[in-house]
């Protein structure tokens, strides 16, 4: 995918070279979609999308001006406008990372299989596959199986000199069941998602089975009663924890220009046991949150937040790096060529411990075990994340299937109360995740099991 | 190019139809008390959806529109496309509906920076602690349908949007509070939500435990969209209706709800930013109404699905994001009552007073259940307010909370233009708080 239009290099680097602002940068970004989804027996839309698009941003005396759009041949207008949008807005020094220039062209990674090679009619008919699945299950009421894969070329240029091309892939695949017995109504569903490689959507037919089945048995499952349980969690939903109760408190923006806040998250603090190790970057290789520079040019990196209980680090852009005084990290991302890049998590882990998930049910007398994910939010202090499957553990045993179960718990106690991490860390690809008006951005996570004590647990 | 796009695609099917919407916006956003960014925002789509051998096919291109590669696109994902069940419409509405004010496209930036500002400074004067976001956003969206059949049409849209949220910390407690408001007219008086974000400040002053138990609830019009909107939105959507999902999708007809609620889905309100002559299928909007004294009366369809289930469209098409048109709520409205809040809280022995539910709308939508940490809320007793509560979860089931005990207030308010709603006192709810 090539803008024969316009002589990219060339053009950008004479706007970017004559530019009034202290700092510019220029996205321009092509990408095509293709959508396939089945509700119900029947599919509900193929749909294939392509856009051609782009931004400025200008920097001038700590204010910013941001233009996007798609008549990419305005280029030239769009740029002075963005300046001058910068001017009205700066009134103080702007604080910036400058950074070396960087020329080089990220290439698409290799996969196992391409879904560009890959036919319309055969994508069609695994899903058709998985749909099937679902409909064997006696109790189902509806399905949804929802496939979509994109490529995005973004060529990136700034007034620093750089100028880096990279193109990416991402395939996800969303399936829900949905189970019904008068007017009680339950869903299960299966998310996956891979950085590109149409294999990773293959053969789940098993995983499939099970999900739907778990939609037919929760219509039978008792409501826990609400309160405060030792809950244990699988590698999924702790990574999905670690991702709203931590993560989006780690991204600076939220932080730099309140005092209140810095000294909350001021580095040495301790947040947990000695065990509690919580990395994120987009450096850590193969996953779906993993890039080369982020999109304001920075190489990328794995940054620790927590180690050994204490906080020893965070995620920057580069205005947030230079008004804190730190080194940029590579996390300012945006979702795609209408937003300005802000800071964002890509593969958030917490790293594994010694025990097995029976060291961590030992002595439990009743508590919630709690697997899969609907979804999660933060408010930074408070987060709340919902499973999707729940059972009671009973003397240290999991015991019987419950409804899917809302988690709640503030950040500064939670984090505390982890007291037991296994060894069995495994990655979430298929989470999408959403901030200022930016969703779904492809995020990946991950943790082994862990237990935490005391956490509140919403119900009867 | 419509018509270029047009005569190509009627060489490959039975009809055709073209959806372009061109959009310019401008927001202006505060961090932390002061201007930060000013975005242009200039978009440009377009959509092919066409009927092939009676099946559907759909291609949508951003920027540069190749109407030769749009139509081999459209064509070939009709090839594998869901069946037609609908016939594109035969001519278009072209009646004029109060959704554009040449003001809002006048509004300077300079105006705009003023207005954020202003709104920060007078919250800010309350409480010289609080950090406020704002933003402050202007837009015009022009709106264009045609199809193979010979019809067109064409409507203009301004809106105009202002929203502050301020963050208090104090130690490792935050407080979050904020308000706004979204019309087709600028909103030049920013008192009234300078107002509500200072009356959530006062209330929010002391934190306070809540008790693990049943109790009754009133919800906020703030706190109606946390935590009932989402499930609401998706029961009465045809889709799901037709795919037997929808709790309620059996009960057309019956009385479901107490018989002092009533529901309806209107874009025919002027200068409310759903609003809207037709909908994104140019079927001419209406007045629906779902609840009608407690009694299920209809739900919402497009045309495709309204074909499947038998029914006709509603007007309720909507292309989220360029998608495929499918049935959603345009503004909905819960009818208002006759009690003052003043009462409904004087009735109160012990309760809470919910003003945002975080995370409600991501628990099990479908099957009504919904749970969520109360991020602003108060405790009541004896009818008063006694503080803000922390580090509570609430959790319940939509039909059991309408069903009986409920409460409206006389008073009701428009949240973001999207739902206009009174004060919600439910009787019972699941309360487990910590401490």
């Amino acid at each position: 995918m090539k803008n024969k239009n316009i002589d990219t290099q060339e053009q950008l680097t004479s706007i970017l070279s004559t530019t009034q602002a202290e700092y510019m940068e220029i996205r321009l970004e092509e990408s095509e979609t293709t959508r396939v989804q089945y509700r119900g027996r029947e599919i509900e839309d193929i749909v294939s999308s392509t856009a051609v698009g782009g931004n400025v941003r200008a920097l001038v005396k700590g204010g910013w001006g941001f233009v996007s759009f798609n008549d990419i041949d305005r280029l030239k207008e769009w740029a002075t406008l963005a300046v001058n949008q910068a001017k009205q807005t700066g009134k103080e020094a702007s604080s910036f990372s400058f950074l070396p220039p960087v020329k080089d062209r990220v290439n698409l990674e290799k996969v196992k299989k391409d879904p560009a090679n890959i036919s319309l009619s055969e994508k069609k008919e695994l899903m058709d596959q998985y749909n099937e699945v679902i409909w064997s299950i006696p109790g189902i009421q509806t399905s949804i199986v929802g496939y979509a894969d994109g490529q995005k070329h973004v060529t990136f240029a700034n007034s620093e000199g750089s100028f880096i091309e990279q193109s990416r892939k991402d395939v996800s695949l969303r399936v829900s069941a949905v189970a019904r017995d008068g007017g009680e109504v339950q869903q299960a569903g299966l998310s996956i998602g891979s950085k590109g490689d149409f294999s990773k959507v293959e053969n789940l037919h098993s995983q499939v089975k099970t999900t739907a089945k778990l939609a037919v048995d929760l219509l039978s499952a008792p409501k826990v009663k609400g309160g405060e349980y030792t809950v244990v969690l699988d590698p999924v939903l702790a990574g999905v924890f670690v991702h709203e109760a931590f993560g989006h408190l780690s991204e600076s923006d939220f932080i730099y220009e309140n005092p209140q806040l810095k000294e909350i998250m001021t580095l040495g603090r301790k947040f947990g046991g000695k065990h509690l190790n919580i990395a994120d970057g987009a450096a850590i290789p193969g996953l779906r949150g993993s890039f080369t520079y982020d999109d304001e040019g920075t190489p990328s990196t794995k940054t620790y937040l927590i180690k050994d209980g204490i906080l020893v680090g965070r995620l920057h852009s580069r205005e947030t790096a230079a008004k804190m005084g730190e080194k940029p990290t590579g996390n300012a991302r945006a979702v795609d060529y209408r937003f300005a890049p802000i800071v964002r998590m890509p593969n958030t882990i917490i790293e594994p411990g010694q025990a097995s998930l029976e060291d961590l049910l030992k002595g439990i007398v009743e508590g919630v075990y709690v697997k899969n994910w609907y979804g999660g939010t933060t408010s930074m202090e408070m987060f709340t994340f919902s499973a999707g499957e729940a059972y009671m553990i009973r003397n240290g045993k999991i015991a019987e299937p419950i409804r899917p179960v809302v988690l709640t718990g503030n950040v500064f106690t939670t984090l505390e109360n982890i007291d037991a991490i296994a060894n069995d860390l495994d990655m979430n690809q298929g989470g999408g995740c959403g901030k200022g008006g930016q969703f779904p951005l492809p995020v990946s996570n991950g943790s082994p099991h862990i237990r935490i004590q005391h956490c509140l647990v919403g119900g009867r | 190019m419509i018509d270029e796009i047009l005569s190509r695609a009627s060489k490959v099917s039975d009809s055709a139809e073209v959806f372009q919407v061109n959009a310019a916006e401008t927001p202006v956003s505060f961090e932390t008390n002061r201007l930060k960014q000013i975005t242009t925002r200039q978009s440009k789509g377009v959509s092919l959806r066409l009927i092939r051998n009676g099946k559907l096919g759909f291609a949508t291109a951003s920027g540069e529109v190749k109407p030769q590669d749009l139509v081999k696109r459209a064509a070939e994902a009709a090839e594998f496309g869901a069946k037609a069940h609908f016939e594109l419409p035969a001519s278009y509405s072209h009646r004029e509906m109060q959704i554009f004010d040449p003001e809002v496209e006048k509004l300077s930036q300079d105006k705009m920076i003023g207005m954020g500002q202003g709104l920060i400074d007078s919250v800010c004067a309350h409480n010289s602690e609080l950090k406020c976001d704002a933003r402050v956003v202007k837009a015009v969206v022009d709106v264009n349908i045609a199809n193979s059949r010979g019809s067109a049409a064409n409507y203009k849209k301004s809106i105009f949007h202002i929203e502050v949220e301020g963050t208090l910390i104090r130690g490792t407690d935050m407080l979050f509070v904020g308000d706004g408001d979204t019309s087709c007219n600028p909103v030049t008086d920013y008192r009234q939500i300078a107002g509500a974000v200072i009356e959530q400040l006062e209330l929010a002053k002391e934190n306070v435990s809540m008790p693990t138990k049943i109790l009754p609830v009133i919800f906020t019009p703030h706190g109606v969209v946390s935590a009932l909107l989402s499930p609401l939105v998706t029961a009465f959507n045809g889709r799901v209706v037709f795919q037997g999902a929808s709790p309620l999708g059996h009960r057309k007809g019956e009385k479901v709800f107490q018989d002092n609620i009533s529901l309806w889905d209107d874009a025919t309100v002027p200068f409310k930013p759903s609003s809207r002559p037709w909908d994104d299928e140019g079927i001419p909007s209406q007045r629906n109404s779902l609840i009608e004294k407690g009694v299920v009366s209809n739900f919402l369809y497009d045309l495709q699905t309204g074909g499947m289930a038998k029914a006709k469209s509603t007007g309720n098409a909507s292309r989220a994001m360029g998608g495929m048109p499918a049935p959603m709520a345009s503004a909905l409205i819960i009818s208002a009552g006759e009690t003052s809040l003043e009462d409904m809280l004087n009735g109160m022995e012990e309760g809470l007073l919910i003003e945002n539910l975080m995370g409600a709308e991501q628990g099990n939508v479908m099957g009504w259940d919904f749970s969520g940490n109360v991020l602003l809320g108060y405790r009541v007793e004896k009818g008063k307010v006694v503080g803000r509560v922390k580090n509570a979860i609430v959790a319940g089931n939509i039909y059991e909370l309408l069903r009986d005990g409920v409460i409206l207030s006389k008073d009701s308010r428009w949240v973001y233009g999207h739902l206009s709603t009174p004060y919600i006192y439910v009787a019972r709810l699941s309360v487990a708080g910590k401490g």
